[in-house]
């Protein structure tokens, strides 16, 4: 790489550099010297910058875009925002990625061939969005507008909701609920009368001991959270980690608990046991705010650390020693409620543990727990009410079920697409900013469901592959080029953000308020519409919050009153369970025929030769859908399948034992193989299972970089368990065997 | 410099930074994030440091260099005047620290300590955007700066002491 220069070249170069500061060198000594050292500038400071907020994952953070001669040079934190702090985690860093990655949807495209041949013709807007409403007025002519579903992630869906409501279905579902936080929500629901939202309400700065229940924060980088984490532990707080694998945060614990995974509710039920025998929680809390604690007792008086070790593998001695530290630090002893907690089918009652848990510590409304969170108000655009009364959501079987579920399930949209499964059928889908093929467990049931519809479009920046599925892909701007709504948000400290459009959309794409406008007109529904644009409806509604616009625009945040949200603070804890206390015992899922208190059940072996199957999240990345970042796959370019130093001497097929960066196919037990993946033989993992990083093994021909790295979990996730309560899906219960690639 | 490795979970924001702020040449950073796990299963142990030039007083790939590209310039940062550099790698090969290599156009490129940024008051993008706070950056002469308080405040460490380079990045351990 590295270019001659002749001598000749070399002082005509140097000349270049310095100008007229050459003609007077003569008093220098050496000829090397000619110029001064000059040390480049790369110039990346803005001429301008804009405020807006983050959409490379669901946190928000406040970024500062710095725009030079037009084009975007970087994004840095914005110290008003009370999610970044100033500070960016590598994704909201490395967002400028998104912008100028080259592989980006650019055109509206429409199928010329079957649908998941994944060929497309391009075609201007208006061909685009006439057909599309076509389509949609074909489904709601025929079916009834709850024969449309709306699948969504992300700010931007609002535009899309609105477009729903005013079309009349109420079938919009997020993967986010129940492929990953919702059965958390549900169990701390049940618990103390409040799910947890997003961001959550605890406070990890103040708390002295944390407690991570398979929750591998800072491998998982919610800005603030690690933030706090790391002040934290600055500050002396001390570490339990359970987690099968030795995560980030398990290197910096007191205590690492590798706990045989499934087998977390025996180890919860281990710990309220010490805490309860040895008096260790707070009994005054328990007796002024709780109900059910004689049938906890009862319930958890034989469930010893001897009993749990026996499941758990974890030493009787850990257990109690780990319970100690925690108990110790009480009420600010954080059990922290984890994220992605669709596991193992039973997720709302190990979520109910871990509340429990918390509640016996005392920390659920104290300060360095659970505490309080507040929002500004801003009224919504006010639009003409519809007189249409959609149906409910065909999201439950039709038999019913999921009595808890307090959110749509976009597994269940998926499944009631499947003739006369659901109380109605689901026949054209909407697909906003979701890789369904990733987001969802078991792709094939996704495209089998697919198959039945009468039409799917998809609006999403990169071409990833739930887009080969569709008949329609319409190229949404990245979240740099548009205005999406308000963010309102629920915290400790209250704020409403803005996002704005920093440079002009590239390309022909076009933001997601004006896709769902155009829509909306052509359905005839403009009247839900309106607005002139998004920066319109965005200063009505600001001013209509009572909000400066000015001020919003120029710092891209507003501060809503910070009030009281502990006990310290003079907020008395309050629960909004029926019974106003917490429900360690819970009469509701009594009534439903679900234990009312956590039970432990087994989860099923691997089979001999197989693993457990186990994902999480590499700080780099979101999902699938940051893998064909330039800037972030620098860092990780793929992801490897993790194994056990002394598990990786006794696979066969290899005559010897495995080493980093073999390739390997992983096999679930169904018979799924994945693509080829590097191997990572480590003593950060149990022997029992193995691990990958969730969202590659991309096989969209459109996605030029991501295409072909690493395996993707989701393709190996062909079983999952469904949660009864909630309807979240089990993904860890699937078992592989590792196969020479080259064999 | 001070890398605080418990504060540091590794997340590479430094590295992103860096490369948008001083707009690096695609597949190429300045600094890097090593993760070092000792032990064998279950009793491990683990340190995570974000790496970058130790700016050296004694720095061998200065005394390396034959054109005199690679200085030492204001403030004791090391620098190379990419239009002195011919890109003989001299300097790569000098370097205990691995933290240089040939920039796509033919120079030898490395951590500048944001020498753009720290001239005017900024801090480096990398200490900037970290969201931990691991990295903090100040004078090491300076007895007040912050730095000088963590050095005697914590237990600490710098890469390859036997190097005789004199490293000015401190690892906080």
């Amino acid at each position: 790489m590295s270019k001659k220069y002749t001598r000749r070249e070399f002082i005509k170069i140097s000349a270049l550099g310095t100008g007229a500061l050459a003609v007077g060198s003569g008093l220098m000594t050496d000829w090397w010297s000619l110029d001064r050292p000059s040390i480049e500038d790369p110039k990346t400071d803005g001429d301008r910058i804009v405020p807006t907020f983050c959409e490379v994952c669901f946190w928000k953070c406040g970024v500062l875009a710095h725009v030079r001669n037009g084009r975007i040079t970087k994004l840095t934190g914005n110290p008003n925002h009370p999610l970044s702090n100033g500070k960016l985690c590598p994704r909201g860093a490395g967002g400028v990625g998104m912008l100028y990655d080259p592989d980006r949807l650019k055109k509206p495209l429409i199928r010329s061939k079957k649908r998941g041949e994944d060929v497309f013709v391009e075609v201007d807007w208006n061909t685009a969005l006439d057909k599309v409403a076509h389509e949609l007025k074909a489904i709601r002519q025929k079916y009834g507008p709850e024969a449309l579903a709306l699948f969504s992630h992300g700010c931007g869906g609002s535009w899309f909701t609105q477009l729903m409501k005013a079309y009349g279905s109420s079938n919009i579902g997020a993967p986010s609920y129940a492929q990953c936080r919702g059965p958390r929500e549900a169990g701390y629901s049940l618990t103390f009368g409040q799910s947890l939202g997003s961001p959550e309400s605890i406070d990890i700065a103040h708390a002295r001991c944390i407690t991570l229940i398979g929750s591998h924060l800072g491998e998982n980088m919610h800005n603030t959270q690690v933030q706090e984490l790391a002040a934290a532990i600055d500050a002396g707080a001390q570490l339990v980690v359970v987690d099968p694998r030795f995560s980030v945060a398990a290197g910096k614990a007191r205590y690492w608990l590798p706990i045989k995974p499934g087998t977390d509710i025996a180890l919860l039920l281990a710990w309220m046991n010490v805490l309860i025998e040895e008096k260790r929680y707070d009994v005054d809390y328990i007796r002024e705010h709780a109900t059910g604690f004689d049938e906890l007792k009862a319930h958890v008086a034989d469930k010893t650390p001897e009993w749990a070790f026996g499941v758990t593998g974890l030493e009787p001695k850990l257990i109690r020693d780990s319970l100690r530290l925690i108990a110790s630090a009480r009420p600010a002893s954080l059990i922290h409620p984890g994220r992605h907690t669709t596991w193992y089918g039973d997720d709302t009652q190990r979520a109910r543990a871990m509340a429990i848990l918390a509640a016996l510590l005392g920390s659920y409304g104290r300060r360095g727990g659970y505490i309080s969170s507040s929002k500004m108000p801003i009224p919504a655009y006010s639009t003409p009410s519809s007189t249409h009364k959609p149906r409910s959501p065909a999201d439950r079987p039709k038999s019913g079920g999921f009595p808890v579920a307090d959110e749509v399930l976009a597994s269940g949209l998926r499944q009631a697409s499947i003739p006369g499964t659901a109380a109605y059928d689901i026949k054209g889908w909407l697909v906003y900013g979701t890789n369904l093929m990733q987001s969802l467990p078991n792709p094939k049931e996704t495209i089998e469901a697919i198959q039945h519809l009468d039409f799917i479009a998809t609006i999403d920046t990169m071409p990833a592959e739930i887009c080969g599925w569709s008949d329609v892909v319409l190229p949404e701007c990245t979240y740099l080029e548009r205005e999406d709504d308000l963010y309102s948000a629920q915290y400790q400290q209250p704020f409403v953000a803005i996002r704005q459009e920093v440079v002009p959309p590239l390309h022909d794409s076009k933001p997601g308020w004006w896709i769902a406008k155009e829509l909306a007109a052509r359905l005839g529904l403009g009247a839900q519409f309106p607005w002139h644009d998004a920066r319109v409806y965005l200063r009505k509604r600001a001013e209509a919050g009572g909000l400066d616009w000015t001020r919003l625009e120029k710092s891209g945040v507003v501060l809503g009153k910070r009030t009281p949200v502990c006990e310290e603070e003079g907020l008395k804890p309050a629960f909004g369970t029926e019974s106003r206390k917490i429900e360690l015992f819970s009469a509701e899922l009594k009534t439903l025929g679900a234990d009312p208190l956590p039970n432990f059940y087994p989860p099923e072996e691997p089979p001999p030769g197989m693993f457990r199957l186990l994902s999480g999240r590499s700080p780099v990345h979101t999902f699938g859908r940051t893998t064909n970042n330039q800037l972030l796959l620098e860092s990780f370019p793929e992801n490897e399948v993790w194994i056990n130093t002394a598990a990786s001497k006794a696979i066969s097929g290899f005559g010897r034992a495995l080493k980093n960066g073999d390739k390997v196919r992983l096999v679930n037990q169904d018979g799924a193989r994945s693509m080829p993946v590097k191997v990572k033989v480590t003593e950060r993992i149990r022997g029992d299972c193995v691990y990958l990083v969730h969202g590659f093994g991309h096989t969209s021909k459109g996605l030029g970089r991501a295409n072909g790295r690493g395996a993707s979990d989701s393709e190996l996730t062909t079983r999952y368990k469904t949660d009864p309560l909630m309807g979240g899906t089990g993904m860890n219960v699937n078992f592989v065997r590792i196969e020479n690639h080259e064999g | 410099m001070t890398m605080d490795t418990r504060r540091c979970v590794g997340c590479n924001a430094c590295v992103i930074a860096c490369k948008t702020e001083n707009a690096l040449a695609e597949g190429t950073s300045r600094d890097w994030v090593i993760t070092e796990t000792a032990g064998t299963f279950p009793s491990l142990s683990q340190e995570i440091r974000s790496e970058r030039c130790n700016q050296c007083s004694r720095p061998p790939c200065v005394d390396s260099c034959p054109t005199r590209a690679s200085h030492i310039g204001e403030a004791g940062v090391v620098l190379v005047s990419r239009n002195k550099c011919t890109g003989c790698k001299a300097c790569i090969g000098a370097c205990p620290y691995n933290a240089r290599y040939v920039h796509p156009d033919g120079f030898v490129d490395k951590c500048t300590f944001c020498f753009h940024r720290t001239k005017t008051g900024a801090l480096p993008a990398c200490v900037e955007v970290c969201p931990t706070q691991a990295l903090k950056f100040g004078d090491l002469e300076d007895a007040t700066s912050e730095v000088s308080r963590l050095l005697r405040a914590r237990r600490h460490k710098v890469n390859r002491p036997d190097s005789g380079a004199k490293p000015n990045v401190y690892f906080l351990i």
